[in-house]
């Protein structure tokens, strides 16, 4: 009666039960994934970095009685009137139609609380946000949705959106489910269709068109404003530098982990770089050319707490945005929308079908009755308590290191955890002087 | 009539000229002189006012125009009238790419040819052309009106919406979604209201229409390789 060990079931780490799950609803379907948010791979992130502090070396400020600033100027180069920020974190560009009239109005009256500008989408600007928003940055993107004159007057900034780090490259989508008559009309589109933005701007061809281009939008404006240019984190010293030639006030540089309001998911996982690689190449442009600080760097793609806020000042931006960070302020995926996240076949945390229209939590929607879940008055407070916070624990580490500004704070203030975030932060591996590509090793 | 000479003024004086007597309602007229392809040429005027470029102009020109008439008796470089809201835009020459590109609204005339991607992304514009146009014109176009007296290159009309293309030449190739359809009596009103306002000496049966087939407006995976 010899038995021979039975051989214990084995799931293949390269077929995974994920990965045949999207083999099996390729095959039922035919049509590729479409999802919201940015990149849910792991990938090298601030949580990789730690700050050092001060001891005997460097000297500490006290938490409780020393200032340390926070304010931030942007469009310091050309424009007559720059923004000046109380907090050095923006809330980044998401349309109205990928979200709904109260949650852009709650945005909007999040960051005037907190002191900061919020900013418009693909699909125009809505007197929601504009009312509400004490500072708002109007987009400039291919599809042109909405774009007017008077709109870019009554802005307090422009921002030309050459890509955005879930999809360098790509262009726009919404589906039909959320092309209402209100967002249709504000597109000139068919209600009910399936919007493609365009993944190029339709009158102007690399950056010496560009040059012309924010050439024509000064002259429209008075020269007053403002002007950012918005690129994906693909190539990031190349494309800061060239943004630098076409003209811009400001670069503002989005990681693979910034969201969208929809695209594919192969897409948003397999194209583009994480956030920390991108912030290091797109400094060196800047010093290289002489601009550091005179344009202004914004990183996004995300960007959580005040940690990786002030990790990304230390690196050299001088400031952050938030998006996914702010609609879960709002109460995005939150659980007590978990019986019905799990009606839809998800769970808090992982939802994600924002084009889908019928999000819980009434924010990634245009229906009219999940819409009215979010309370703009109380979204708003939650926002800019959320701010708050971010500012106040980016104040507590940067005390600790000795700043009396948060821009004070510099790559020698860190230290890595991994080889992969040194590499691309590049600061030292904890417990070492050095980083993989330090010149003289 | 006021002449403003670019060979003294800077591109910001003139704009600024022009922009604050558009906007003061004043229904001047004014005359560029000495151009020369300057880029961004009256852009941004928003009020009624008469202005007459003498000679050729580079980008933008009439860029985001509300209300002003415009007219170039020259030729106009890329992304002429783009964006424009309202009011009438003459080229009295050619017109080079995008011509007319996300207009909302108003007439852009165009006396000679205009290139690729005439009238790309046009959301209520009108835009007629005396002479021909280039490959990919009207591309994603939403809205309003492109009249061609000449022919069309390649790909017109690729995946566009409720814009309506009229060609009274011979149309190179049809892009994805385009099709021909049926001129029916109200189209031929429309035409002959659009070429007589662009004073153009066409007769509307002499044109075919072309619009969406509309099988791009949601997604069906039989259709991909329309893409």
């Amino acid at each position: 009666m010899d038995k021979t060990p039975p051989t214990e079931p084995r799931q293949s780490w390269t077929f995974s039960r994920e990965v045949n799950a999207e083999i099996r609803r390729a095959a039922e379907t035919g049509i590729y994934d479409i999802r919201g948010g940015g990149a849910k791979r792991r990938v090298p992130h601030f949580d990789d970095l730690l700050f050092l502090g001060a001891s005997m070396s460097r000297y500490p400020l006290e938490g409780y009685r020393e200032k340390c600033g926070t304010g931030v100027t942007l469009g310091t180069r050309f424009a007559k009137k720059p923004i000046e920020l109380k907090i050095p974190v923006t809330i980044a560009g998401m349309s109205f139609g990928a979200l709904s009239g109260n949650a852009k109005e709650a945005l909007g009256r999040g960051a005037t609380l907190a002191g900061t500008s919020t900013t418009t989408g693909d699909g125009g600007m809505t007197e929601e946000e504009r009312g509400h928003s004490e500072k708002l940055v109007y987009q400039y993107l291919p599809s042109r949705y909405g774009m007017n004159p008077d709109d870019l007057r009554r802005a307090d900034a422009i921002e030309i959106v050459v890509g955005q780090g879930a999809k360098p490259g790509g262009g726009g989508m919404l589906l039909g489910q959320k092309i209402t008559e209100r967002v249709a009309g504000m597109r000139d589109l068919p209600v009910g269709i399936d919007q493609r933005s365009a993944c190029r701007h339709p009158d102007w061809t690399g950056p010496d068109d560009l040059e012309i281009k924010i050439l024509e939008l000064r002259e429209i404006t008075n020269w007053e404003k403002p002007i950012y240019i918005k690129v994906g984190g693909a190539r990031p010293y190349y494309d800061t530098a060239l943004a630098v030639k076409a003209g811009a006030d400001v670069v503002v540089l989005d990681g693979m982990q910034g969201g969208t309001a929809a695209t594919q998911d192969v897409f948003i996982e397999n194209v583009g770089q994480p956030t920390l690689a991108c912030i290091r190449p797109a400094v060196q442009a800047l010093q290289d050319l002489g601009m550091h600080r005179e344009v202004q760097l914004v990183v996004s793609g995300g960007i959580r707490s005040g940690a990786d806020m002030a990790k990304a000042l230390a690196l050299g931006a001088d400031a952050v945005a938030i998006g996914t960070a702010a609609l879960v302020a709002l109460g995005d995926n939150d659980p007590k929308w978990e019986s019905e996240y799990q009606k839809l076949g998800t769970t808090t945390g992982a939802y994600d079908d924002w084009h889908e229209g019928r999000d819980p939590a009434g924010i990634t929607t245009q229906d009219p009755a999940l819409a009215a879940r979010l309370d703009p008055v109380e979204g708003g407070r939650r926002l800019r308590n959320y701010l708050n916070v971010m500012t106040l624990e980016c104040q507590t580490l940067a005390r600790a290191c000795g700043k009396s500004h948060v821009h004070n704070l510099e790559p020698e203030d860190l230290c890595a955890l991994t080889m992969e975030a040194a590499a691309m932060a590049r600061v030292p591996l904890a417990g070492t002087d050095w980083w993989p590509g330090k010149p003289g090793f | 009539m006021t002449v403003l000479d670019m060979a003294q003024l800077s591109l910001r004086e003139i704009n600024e000229t022009l922009q604050g007597a558009a906007k003061a309602q004043a229904n001047a007229a004014y005359e560029i002189a000495n151009p020369r392809g300057a880029h961004a040429v009256a852009v941004g005027l928003d009020g009624p006012l008469a202005v007459t470029v003498k000679g050729s102009t580079g980008y933008y020109c009439a860029g985001m125009n509300k209300e002003a008439a415009i007219t170039v008796e020259g030729s106009a470089g890329p992304g002429v009238a783009e964006n424009m809201m309202s009011g009438t835009v003459t080229i009295e020459g050619d017109a080079s790419q995008y011509a007319g590109a996300t207009g909302h609204g108003g007439l852009l005339n165009i006396k000679g040819n205009a290139s690729s991607r005439c009238g790309i992304s046009m959301k209520g514009i009108d835009i007629v052309v005396h002479g021909s146009i280039g490959h990919m014109s009207a591309f994603m176009a939403q809205k309003g009106n492109l009249v061609v007296l000449g022919d069309a290159g390649e790909a017109l009309g690729d995946s566009l919406y409720e814009a309506r293309i009229f060609v009274r030449g011979a149309v190179k190739s049809l892009g994805a979604d385009c099709v021909e359809k049926e001129m029916r009596p109200e189209h031929l009103a429309l035409l002959a209201d659009l070429l007589a306002k662009a004073g153009a000496e066409a007769k509307p049966e002499e044109f075919r229409r072309y619009g969406s087939a509309r099988t791009l407006y949601n997604f069906n995976i039989d259709h991909a390789d329309a893409y």
